[in-house]
This record gives structure tokens, sequence and C-alpha cells, in this order.
């Protein structure tokens, strides 16, 4: 919308999110992605100001509660919580009592008994925060269950892309990788195709998920028709353990056959963005004279997953005006 | 629907209020603009263009999202939050007296949020507030430097200020029913 | 004690019956079936208009959970819960604790039984000791015991050899190998049907070749050997193939197909409920194909048997992430009302087809008396109101766990009353039958 002076008036359709938790983009409508990532553009300043802070989130308190190991998700989770003046507390696994042999419902209840406000939880096993909304009355935020999504990521990956594109529709977005284990590639495919992005997929025949088409995505076994023309070329990791479930013969086969390399990179368009969730196997899914080079913006993504993270908390700490826990 | 001031009186009173701030500033040396969103903006833009015509001199301008700051964010039980948008301000705030722009002045809440922010940016030397309607109904000790109009207004009537850049056209007008 | 059931539709295939007649009891026999039987001092009961009598139903895969998992479910409670759905036997799984590889444990499950008195139970024993798949368990014995088939169920036997050898050795007694067909490897740690809707949970999945190779093997061992295979809770449309073609061929292979099998399909797994661990069993619900491939081999003939997979499992253990979940749904109360709601009523089938699938089949599979109401027959009669309606409620199953996908289902169809050796042992109060 243009307003009388020829402003854009980013005012979004959508105000609020229709949901207490975010589980997955799968559940989100592309208003509220909107929403989400023009929310984020007002976030990312907050970075840049001497004080990096704001109160609207002061004495509300976050849980994040993960169950696999991560440090780049939790310490961005914990910088946007805080940048909020949320009180954050961290529960890591191996230190608490599940290990002791307390279910994921019960440690979410015995929480739950605390009041944190939020919780964010990342989880080895998909439906894992489905389990916990269905639990608890606390907001909860997917940081990413087993295989099945990571909503924040897939958030802060369009933030990226619009940042210099303007806008998701029409784009050619090309992901690479392993499609069959990645929770980063459904949610990327759930909000590229609601937003209008044109997707291809490109692995080996055994990391392809069964009906990947009905995902409103294009297959391929071919990297250079997935990259041909690509405005956003998307590499995912490469599990190394993979090669022992036979899905592939070995690491220098996998890089030979789709690994990103400069080569590779000329058929694409020539302002390309070259993306990769974390931590890279350079060498396997990513050149590194590709990962460092001027096409990537990986650093940027991580940046901006502070931003998108704090969106997030932000429009989620208001709580939904219909939904309670079951 | 009483049209309280029109596009030209209006006009008027930023040109009373600009000159009043040179006066009190004894000309606009380290003086910055801020206004506060939304329309606050526009008016602070228009101020400096007034400054710029009396003085000759460049008075640094930015806009300041004070959502963040509410008091009464998170305070309902539910309920979608406020839209939240960029702050801009590209110069140092320190050492500099801030001129705080807003549209109307009522219970002083949104100038107490604007405030707080302000210092999240640095230490002024000092802050002054412009508003353009003041209609009364303080719940805060807030006072402004420069009132473009006095308004007696009613809590359950509601001020609307309307600019050009953003709504096509100048006026304030008084409507039934609360709010700002 | 005589007892005469009069004025129902009796629904006998064995015997070629269906229509009006009168069933008379004596004992714990059937004494008579036929038109206007005089009542002689017998006991009346009045089959109220449109009530249908047909042999005892028998479910030929219930997990009992006796011994050692007393928890989820017991032979009295299971037992129960059979004769709430309609049952008058089960034959009952030997993955307890300790495995029921041996006469004690056989003889625990047939005195807990005894001390039941409620559904006939005919155990089946392990195929190998302790199902570990190494060697054969002691085969005879546990006929001797009392059991009437074999199966390592929860797992396939674990190698072709040995399943060969079972078969050649069962065969000696005529008792049927049962298996649960499926290629270990191309399973792996999958937990739902390999498909959009697990791919779309982020779910591993099992093909529905892993079970049709499983199914593929079976039939080519009972090929060579000579001796029945039962395919046991088939769902996937290859292994419905690979039944076809041994049948033609005249291969002793049977196959018996669960209600879930033929009602649901893998779109449950994310609606209503997403992850929903009452929606988790083994074999996985499969997609329409599959499912409707099933119903195909049910009007076909090509599946013998409907069984339920009866499975239960404690609240806490389901109430946990979808991949640690244990596999499994129970089945006993909720069976008839869905073959009859969605086999029988939708037009598919025919009663006389239903009582083959759920008694005179059984009972021919397991070589056991029943599925029949012929003269000197046990009297165990399962009474059916076909138009009754039916709400099912899992806070009021029977069963001591409530497992189900089913709960708040409104179905056409039920059981009204079922009596075991001519002893009513349960009355559906809502069918208004006045027994």
């Amino acid at each position: 919308m243009t307003t009388a002076s020829g402003e854009i008036d980013r005012t979004p359709a959508v105000t609020a999110l229709r949901h207490k938790d975010l589980l997955g983009i799968a559940d989100l409508t592309p208003g509220e992605i909107a929403l989400i990532l023009d929310t984020a553009e007002a976030m990312k300043e907050v970075a840049t100001r001497p004080i990096k802070k704001v109160p609207a989130l002061r004495g509300k308190t976050v849980v994040n509660l993960f169950f696999e190991p991560s440090t780049r998700t939790r310490t961005s989770f914990e910088i946007a919580e805080k940048r909020l003046s949320a009180d954050t507390l961290n529960i890591a696994i191996g230190t608490s009592s599940v290990v002791k042999g307390e279910t994921l419902a019960d440690t979410a209840l015995n929480l739950e008994a605390m009041s944190p406000d939020m919780i964010v939880l990342r989880h080895s096993a998909s439906g894992a925060c489905h389990l916990l909304s269905r639990i608890c009355r606390s907001a909860i935020i997917n940081a990413g269950d087993g295989m099945h999504e990571h909503p924040t990521q897939a958030l802060l990956d369009a933030f990226t892309i619009r940042e210099r594109k303007k806008d998701l529709a029409g784009l050619k977005v090309a992901i690479i990788g392993d499609l069959l284990h990645s929770r980063v590639l459904r949610s990327n495919i759930h909000l590229l195709t609601k937003m209008g992005a044109e997707v291809w997929v490109c692995g080996p025949p055994t990391l392809m998920p069964t009906d990947i088409r009905r995902f409103g995505v294009t297959p391929t076994s071919v990297v250079d028709e997935a990259v041909a023309d690509a405005d956003v070329v998307m590499l995912l990791r490469i599990q190394l353990e993979r090669m022992e479930g036979a899905y592939f013969p070995s690491l220098r086969e996998y890089f030979r056959v789709f690994g990103m390399t400069e080569a590779r990179l000329r058929l694409a368009k020539p302002d390309v963005m070259i993306m990769h969730p974390g931590p890279m196997n350079r060498g396997v899914e990513i050149a590194s004279e590709v990962a460092d080079g001027p096409y990537s913006v990986i650093l940027d993504q991580v940046a901006n997953g502070v931003a998108v993270r704090m969106a997030v908390l932000y429009l989620l700490a208001g709580g939904a005006e219909h939904e309670e826990a079951a | 629907m009483p049209v309280v001031m029109d596009a030209d009186r209006i006009g008027r009173t930023l040109a009373r209020i600009a000159h009043e701030i040179v006066e009190r500033n004894k000309g606009v040396e380290d003086l910055a603009l801020v206004g506060v969103r939304t329309r606050g903006v526009p008016i602070a833009k228009r101020l400096a263009r007034a400054l710029r015509e009396i003085t000759g001199h460049d008075v640094p301008t930015g806009a300041l999202d004070i959502t963040l700051y509410r008091d009464d964010l998170m305070r309902h039980a539910v309920g979608p939050q406020p839209q939240v948008r960029r702050t801009e301000i590209p110069f140092s705030i320190d050492n500099r007296t801030i001129l705080l722009v807003d549209d109307v002045l009522y219970t002083g809440r949104t100038t107490r949020a604007a405030l707080d922010a302000l210092i999240d940016f640095g230490r002024p030397k000092g802050i002054q507030l412009i508003v353009l309607v003041d209609r009364g109904h303080r719940e805060l000790p807030i006072k402004a430097d420069y009132v473009g109009k006095n308004l007696p207004t009613s809590p359950d009537e509601s001020v609307q200020v309307r600019v050009q850049e953003i709504d096509g056209q100048d006026e304030v007008v008084v409507e039934q029913g609360g709010g700002s | 004690m005589k007892k005469l059931l009069k004025g129902g539709r009796v629904v006998d295939p064995a015997n070629g019956i269906d229509g009006p007649y009168d069933v008379l009891i004596d004992g714990d026999r059937i004494a008579r079936v036929g038109r206007d039987l005089p009542v002689d001092g017998a006991e009346v009961v009045e089959i109220p208009p449109g009530f249908v009598v047909c042999p005892g139903f028998i479910d030929m895969h219930v997990h009992l959970r006796e011994p050692g998992q007393e928890h989820k479910e017991t032979v009295a409670t299971g037992t129960a819960s059979a004769v709430a759905g309609g049952f008058t036997a089960v034959a009952c799984m030997p993955n307890t604790s300790p495995v029921n590889d041996n006469a004690n444990v056989t003889s625990l499950i047939l005195a807990k039984a005894a001390e039941a008195r409620l559904a006939r139970v005919y155990p089946i024993g392990a195929v190998s000791k302790g199902s570990k798949g190494e060697l054969l368990a002691d085969i005879a014995e546990l006929r001797d015991a009392g059991c009437v088939a074999i199966t390592d169920d929860g797992h396939p036997v674990a190698t072709a050899l040995l399943l060969r050898r079972a078969l050649e050795y069962a065969g000696m007694f005529g008792m049927p190998v049962i298996e649960h067909c499926e290629d270990q490897t191309l399973k792996g740690d999958g937990v739902a049907h390999e498909g959009f809707h697990a791919a779309s949970l982020g779910l591993r999945g099992i093909p529905g070749v892993a079970e049709a190779l499983g199914v593929e093997r079976g039939v080519l061992l009972s090929e060579l050997t000579g001796s029945a295979f039962h395919v046991a809770h088939m769902s996937a449309r290859a292994s419905l193939r690979a039944v076809r073609k041994g049948k033609d061929i005249g291969v002793r292979v049977t196959c018996e197909v669960a209600p879930h099998h033929f009602t649901l399909t893998d779109e449950a797994l994310g609606a209503p409920i997403p992850y929903d661990t009452n929606v988790k069993m083994n074999p996985p619900l499969r997609e329409a194909a599959d499912r409707d491939a099933m119903l195909r081999g049910i009007v076909d003939g090509t599946v013998d048997a409907i069984a339920t997979d009866h499975a239960p499992h404690h609240y806490d253990e389901k109430k946990v992430e979808f991949d640690r979940a244990p596999f499994g749904i129970v089945g006993l109360e909720t069976a008839v009302p869905l073959s009859l709601d969605r086999l029988v009523h939708t037009g598919l089938i025919r009663l006389p087809r239903l009582v083959e699938l759920m008694s005179t089949s059984p009972a021919r599979i397991l070589r056991v008396s029943g599925g029949t109401l012929s003269e000197g027959a046990p009297a165990d009669i399962t009474v059916l109101a076909p138009d009754l309606r039916v709400r099912i409620q899992a806070s009021a199953l029977r069963s001591r766990s409530k497992n189900t996908p089913f709960d708040g289902w409104e179905l056409r169809g039920g059981v009204a009353a079922t009596i075991v050796g001519g002893r009513t042992l349960f009355v559906n109060s809502d069918a208004r039958f006045g027994l």
C-alpha cells in the first residue's frame, strides 16, 4: 500500500498470529509469514543501538529446552530473548532429570508448574513440539524437532532473501543436499511455496523423501538443472553418518556429483545468493571458495536469526486470541 | 465530526512553533528533531524544513518507534501485539538537545515511553517536547514545551490528526468514541 | 439346561443357512437349528426383529499380555473385552514376558482363562526359543499343552531356513505357522508408512514392500513344504497380490486383515491429532490404495479372516513422542461395529461373508471347534444388532488399556449378546435385549 506522499506503507494485512505456538511453517498463512518478517525488520534495528535492549518482554520468562546440542540456535534465541528484556532459562539435556528417565511430558509439566511464558524446544523426535503444545499452556516455539520442521530457520532464510531480492514471489530457489532427513528443507519448502517462489530440490534419490512432488516442488538429481538460472541456492548439511546407511558411497563422490563449486555456481544468475543453515561441511556440500566467496550470505543468515527470533518471541508473547492448551 | 484545525491553521501553527524553537534555544545549534511514529514523523520533518528556512541550517531529524517501550504491552492476558515499525535515528543524540515531536499529547504515557527509548540511545543534553495538540487528561507528570493548540476534551472523545503525507490531507478532528 | 433362541435371523454359512430360524441350546452344545422349534421346557429368549444369530466370532490375533505385562492387560480383562466385543474365543500371541515357548507359560495362560471363565483362549506358541530366531521351540510340547499355532509375532521368523524348518515341523501336527511378514532391513527404524504423510511429518517410513517381501518368502516356503502358512495383519496391496498368486496355484496360504487397515489410512498421522500415538502400529496405516486393496481382498475372498491384532498399551507408554511410543492399538471392542458399518452397510459384503471372515475361517485355519451352528457344535454364539447406533468411547472400554484411534466414532451396528458354551457372558444394555 502506498501513502499519499508515495511512501510504501508496510502495514501488513494480518496483525496477529492465530495460534499460541509456532510449531511449523505448515500452520502459517502467507499473511502471518509477512507479519513476522516485517516485525523482524524493525527488530533488526535494535542490534544497531548502543543499548541493544528494549523492555518489550520485561518480566516474561522464556525457557530454552534443548534436547539436542546446539550452540548456534540456542545462543541466537538467548540473545533474542535478552534483547527483549525477557528472563531466560537454559536447560540442556544431560544436566537434567530427563537423563534420570523422566519423560518429555513430565519434564514439561514440571517446568510448566513454574509458569514460564514461553518454551523454546529443540528435540530429536518429530512431533515433540506438538506433544508439548497439547500438554502445556505456555507458548511453544519449535527450534527444530527431529526431521519435521525448523520454522525460525526458514523465516530467517526468507528474511535474508527478502533483504536482497525485495520479494520472494517468482524467485527460483534451488535446495541441495540431504532432503530426506532435513527439517530445514521441509520448513523452507512450506515457506517458499506459500510465498510464491519456484522451488527446485536436488539430491541423490536415496535422500529424496517419498512423493516429493506433492510438496509443490520440482525434484531432480541433476545439480546443473537445479542451479540453472537460480536466484538462490541453499545447501543442506550432509551428515557423515549417512554413509553408514548406504545412502551414497562416499563424501568424495557426493562432493563430485552434488557439491556446490564455483563452476556450478556460474550456471546460476549473476546475483545469486548462496545460503547454508550451518554448520557447514566444507568440501562436502559446499566448496570453501564458494562458502567464503562474494555470493555467500551465510553470515548474514546468522545475524538475521536474532532479529527473526525476536519478532517471533514478541508476536507470540501476547498470546493468541482463541487458543488454549487442550 | 468537528474540524478543530484546518490545513491553513496547522501550517501557521507549525510556523509559529518553529520560531519559538529558535527563540528559546537561541538558534538551532546542537538541536535534533525526533518524531514519534507514526504521525509525529512528518510533523518533525516539516519543522525541520521550517527551521532551515528560518536559520539556513539543517537540523538532523529521526523517527522513533516506541511500541516496544509501551507500558501496556503484555498487560492484557491475550491479544495481538501492536505492530512494531523501524526506528531510524541516524545520528548520535549525545550532547544534543532533542526536540521530541508527537501529534497528540493525552495521558502522557507515549511520551514516557519515548523518553525511555531515547535514553537507551544515548545521553542528550536535554529533551523538549513538541505536540500539535494537547487534549489534557494527563495520567503522568508530563508537560509539553511547545503546544500547537490546547484542546479541552472529554475522555469519551477521540482526537484524530491527519497529515498530508500519510492521510492525504491536513486536519485535526474531534470524534465521539474513546481513543487517542 | 435348555435355551431356545427364537425368531432371529440365523446366518451360518458353513451350513448354508441364512434366514429366520430358531436355535436350541442344550447345556453347552447346539442341539438343533430349525423353524418353529417346540419349546419343550427350554428357557425362551425372544430375539428382536432385525437381530442376527451367528456362530461365535473368533479373534485369531490378540495380545493378552499375561504373563509379564499385566499393567497393559490380563487374560481376565482381555477375555472380558473380547466378549464385550462379541468374540467367543481369542487366540493369543506368545510375545509375553517370558515368551510362550514352553508348556509352563501355555498352562498359565489356560489356567487364567479357566479362572476367568469368559471367552475361550487358544494360545499360540513361539516358533523359536524366546522368539530369538535361533533354535526351534519345543513345538510338540507346546501343542500338547494346548497351542493351536506357532508364531514369532512382533517380528518375522529370523531366517528363511528357520521358517522352512518351522513349517516342516509344525506341519507334522497340522499346525499353521503364523507370520508377521516384514523385511527387517527395509523396515529399519521406521515408525510409519513410507509415503507423503510420513514425509510431511518427518517420520521415518516403512515401505509396503517390506511386508510383501515377507509374504512372498512365506508363500514360496509354504509351497516347498506343503505346510499351512498364515499371513498376520496384512496391510499392503503388494502382499495381497502375493497371497493371490499363491492361492491361485494351490499353496496353503491364508491371511487376515485388521479393521484399522480397512478403515483408516496414513492421513490419520496428521489429522485430527498430529502425531497421535494411537495411530501408531505395525504394520502401519498405509495409503488409500492399500486400504482399498484390503477391501477388495475382503470382497473377492483373497482375505480369509478379520483379526484385530488387539495390542493394549498403558496410557503412560503412549503419551510420549511418536518415535518412542510402542506400536499397537486395542481392537476387540471396535471390530464388530467397524466391520458392520464399513463392510456390510456399505454394501461391500453381506452378512454370511462377514460371519465367514470372523468365525468360520478363523476356526478352520486354527483347526479349533466353532465357526458353525451345527448340531453338537459348542454353543458359542454371537448375536448382532446390525442397526444399533454405536458410539465408541475409549474410557468405557473393558480392556485395561484404552489406546484406540476410534474414540468418538459413531457407527451403525454392534453386538447384542455373546454366549459361550451356552452361558450368556455379555449383553449390550444399549440393544435393549431381554436376555
